[in-house]
C-alpha cells in the first residue's frame, strides 16, 4: 500500500486551476520528484498535501486514511512535514530552539532534555554542530536551510516534503547539499523533492512527476520522463530546465 | 526540575512581596493608595502581557473582565464570602474569554483589537439594560472588614493576585504551552506545520488575563463604594494597562512592572496637576513609546547589556 495518495486533486484560485485533476502515488522509502516549469503548480501541491490550502476537490490518503480537509497541526502530527520555497525560521530563538520546536510538536513528540538530545542529534545531522547557540539572523544562507530541515526532521516525520530544498544554493553548497539529501534517503526516510536542479533529480529520485499548468504530463524513472517528448516541450524556452 | 538560579528567582520574589505586603503598616493615606493603584496595575499589565507578549496581539478587553469582576462582587457580596467571590470571578472572567478568544482569536490582529474594544462597551451597555430594567443606576459595594481597612484588605488581595500571576507566568513560559505561544508569535504558520494546535494554544492562554483581570475587578469593588457602567468598564483602564505593558516592556515576565512603577507615579501628578487633559497625555504617551521605546524599557535596556557586552 502506497504510504500518500493524491487523487484527482483539483486547486482552483478564482478562475485560475493551479492544480487540475492530478495525483500520484508515494511508496514507503521512496523520493518522488516533482518537477515543472515555474508557475505549473508544484508549491501548491504541497500545499495542498500539508494542509497550508484547502482542496477544491479530489483526496490526499496518508496510510489510506483520507488527510485532505484536516488543518495542518492535525497533518503535521499524523506524520507529513514540510519545508517551505521561501525559508520559515523562528526569527526570535536560537538555532537550537528552532529545531526544539520541531522535537516538541512535530509527529513523535518529545519534552525537555529528550526533545533538547533530539534537537542537537538533528543538529548533528545536517551539519550544523556547534551552532546550536546562534541566533537565526546570524546564519548564511545554506544554513538557514539546513535549520529548517533540522526542525522537520526532528518531529520523526513519515513523509517529508521539501520545496527546492536545493534553490539559491551556490555550485559548492549545491554538492552538500546533494550529499544531505542522500544521506536522508539512505536512512531509508521517505520524500517528495520539488526541484528545479535537475542534476539533483536525477541523481537523487526513484520516481518522477512532471506538472504543466496544473496536470501531470509525465511520469516514470528520472531518465524515461527527461526524455519524454512533452516534457522537453513543456521546458523548451524555459530557463530553468 | 528546580535549577538554583529557579530557586533564588522564586526566593527573591517571595521577599520582594513579602516588603511590599509592610506597606500599610507604615503608611494607611496616599501611599497605601498609590500601593493598591501600582499593585493593581501590576496585576493586570503583567497577566495582559502573558498572552499579548508572545502572540503580539493587542486586547482592549481588560476593561470588560474587569468590570464583570467589579459586579460579582457588587451583585453577590451580602450573601457570599468576599473571599469565593474572588475565584468566583476569575472563573467567569476566564470562561468570558475563552468564548471571546474562539470567536475572535482566529481573527487577524486588528480586527481582534477592535473586537476587544468593542467587548467592553458591549458589556457594559447590557448591564446598564439589566440595571434601567430593575430600576437602578448602580450599585453599593459596602463591604467591611473588622479592624482591618478596607484599603489594606484590597493591597493585599492585590498582593496575592500579584504573586500568583508570576507564578502562572513563570510556570507557563517553563511549558509547552508556553514555548507554542512563543513560536505562534514568531510564525504562525511555522507553528501549525510543526503540529501546534494555534487556536487553542492561543484561547488557552488568552482566558488567564480574563480571569486575572475579573478577579481583579471582584477584589478592588470595595473601594468603589458605588459601582456603575461607566466607572467598572471604562475604556481608559485597557488602554493604561496597554501602555504600560508595552512602556516596560511585554517580552518578559518583569517587565510590565518596569513600566508600571513609573507611569503610576507620573499618572498621580498628571490627573492632580492637569485633571482635564488626562486623555490626552495618556493618548500622547502612547505615541511616544510606540515610537521611541518599541520594545520597553526591558529593551533598551537589554540593547544597552548587549552593547556592553560586546565592547568588553
Ligand atoms: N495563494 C494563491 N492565490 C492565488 N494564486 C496562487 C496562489 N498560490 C499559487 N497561485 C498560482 O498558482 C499557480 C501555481 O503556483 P505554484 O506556486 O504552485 O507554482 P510552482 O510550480 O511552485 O512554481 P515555482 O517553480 O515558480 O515555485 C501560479 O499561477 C500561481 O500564481
Ligand atoms: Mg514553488
Amino acid at each position: 500500500m502506497s504510504i500518500l495518495s493524491l487523487r484527482n486533486v483539483t486547486k482552483r484560485f478564482g478562475g485560475l486551476v493551479a492544480v487540475n485533476d492530478f495525483g500520484f502515488e508515494v511508496e514507503e522509502h521512496m523520493v518522488l520528484g516533482l518537477i515543472g516549469p515555474n508557475g505549473s503548480g508544484k508549491s501548491t501541491t504541497l500545499n495542498l498535501i500539508s494542509g497550508a490550502l484547502p482542496l477544491t476537490d479530489g483526496q490526499i490518503m496518508l496510510e489510506g486514511r483520507p488527510i485532505s480537509g484536516l488543518p495542518p497541526q492535525d497533518i503535521a502530527r499524523l506524520g507529513v512535514a514540510r519545508t517551505f520555497q521561501l525559508v520559515r525560521l523562528l526569527p526570535s530563538m536560537t538555532v537550537l530552539e528552532n529545531v526544539i520546536a520541531g522535537a516538541v510538536f512535530g509527529h513523535r513528540r518529545r519534552w525537555g532534555p529528550e526533545a533538547r538530545a533530539k534537537a542537537e542529534a538533528m543538529l548533528d545531522k545536517v551539519g550544523l554542530s556547534g551552532k546550536g547557540g546562534l541566533r537565526v539572523g546570524q546564519l548564511t544562507y545554506i544554513d538557514t536551510k539546513r535549520v529548517e530541515l533540522a526542525r522537520v526532521l526532528a518531529g520523526d516525520p513519515k513523509v517529508l516534503l521539501l520545496d527546492e530544498w536545493l534553490a539559491g544554493l551556490n555550485p559548492t553548497e549545491l554538492q552538500t547539499g546533494i550529499r544531505l539529501i542522500r544521506a536522508l534517503r539512505d536512512e531509508g526516510r521517505t520524500i517528495i523533492l520539488v526541484e528545479h536542479v535537475m542534476d539533483a533529480i536525477r541523481s537523487l529520485s526513484d520516481r518522477c512527476v512532471v506538472m504543466a499548468s496544473g496536470a501531470r504530463i509525465a511520469e516514470g524513472t528520472p531518465k524515461e520522463v527527461l526524455e519524454h517528448p512533452d516534457v522537453i516541450r513543456a521546458y523548451l524556452g524555459d530557463d530553468d530546465a | 526540575m528546580m535549577s538554583t538560579t529557579d530557586i533564588r528567582t522564586i526566593a527573591i520574589a517571595a521577599v520582594a512581596i513579602g516588603v511590599c505586603a509592610l506597606l500599610p503598616l507604615v503608611d494607611q493615606g496616599y501611599w497605601l493608595s498609590i500601593g493598591v493603584s501600582i499593585a493593581m496595575f501590576t496585576v493586570l499589565a503583567t497577566s495582559w502581557a502573558l498572552f499579548s507578549g508572545p502572540t503580539h496581539y493587542i486586547s482592549l478587553a481588560t476593561a470588560a473582565f474587569f468590570g464583570i469582576g467589579t459586579y460579582v462582587t457588587g451583585s453577590f457580596y451580602e450573601s457570599v464570602s468576599f473571599w469565593l467571590l474572588l475565584p468566583a470571578a476569575a472563573i467567569v472572567g476566564g470562561l468570558l474569554a475563552g468564548i471571546v478568544g474562539l470567536a475572535t482569536l482566529r481573527l487577524s490582529g486588528v480586527y481582534f483589537v477592535i473586537f476587544t474594544l468593542g467587548l467592553a462597551e458591549l458589556v457594559r451597555q447590557v448591564i446598564t439594560w439589566a440595571q434601567n430594567m430593575t430600576g437602578h443606576r448602580g450599585t453599593y459595594v459596602l463591604l467591611d472588614f473588622g479592624s482591618r481597612s478596607v484599603e489594606e484588605v484590597i493591597y493585599w488581595t492585590l498582593l496575592g493576585l500579584a504573586a500568583i500571576v508570576y507564578l502562572a507566568g513563570w510556570l507557563i513560559g517553563r511549558s509547552r504551552l508556553g514555548f507554542a505561544l512563543r513560536i505562534i508569535g514568531d510564525d504562525e504558520e511555522v507553528a501549525r506545520h510543526s503540529g501546534i494546535n494555534t487556536a487553542r494554544a492561543k484561547v488557552l492562554l488568552f482566558m488567564v488575563p480574563g480571569a486575572v483581570a475579573a478577579a481583579t475587578g471582584a477584589a478592588l469593588a470595595p473601594r468603589y463604594v458605588y459601582i456603575e457602567p461607566a466607572l467598572a468598564f471604562t475604556p481608559l483602564l485597557s488602554f493604561q494597562v496597554v501602555i504600560m505593558a508595552l512602556l516596560g516592556g511585554a517580552g518578559r515576565l518583569w517587565g510590565p512592572l518596569v513600566g508600571v512603577i513609573p507611569f503610576t507615579l507620573l499618572w498621580e501628578v498628571i490627573s492632580a496637576t492637569f485633571p482635564n487633559q488626562t486623555t490626552l497625555l495618556l493618548g500622547a504617551a502612547f505615541l511616544v513609546i510606540v515610537y521611541v521605546l518599541p520594545r520597553g524599557f526591558v529593551g533598551l535596556l537589554e540593547r544597552a547589556r548587549a552593547r556592553a557586552g560586546g565592547g568588553a
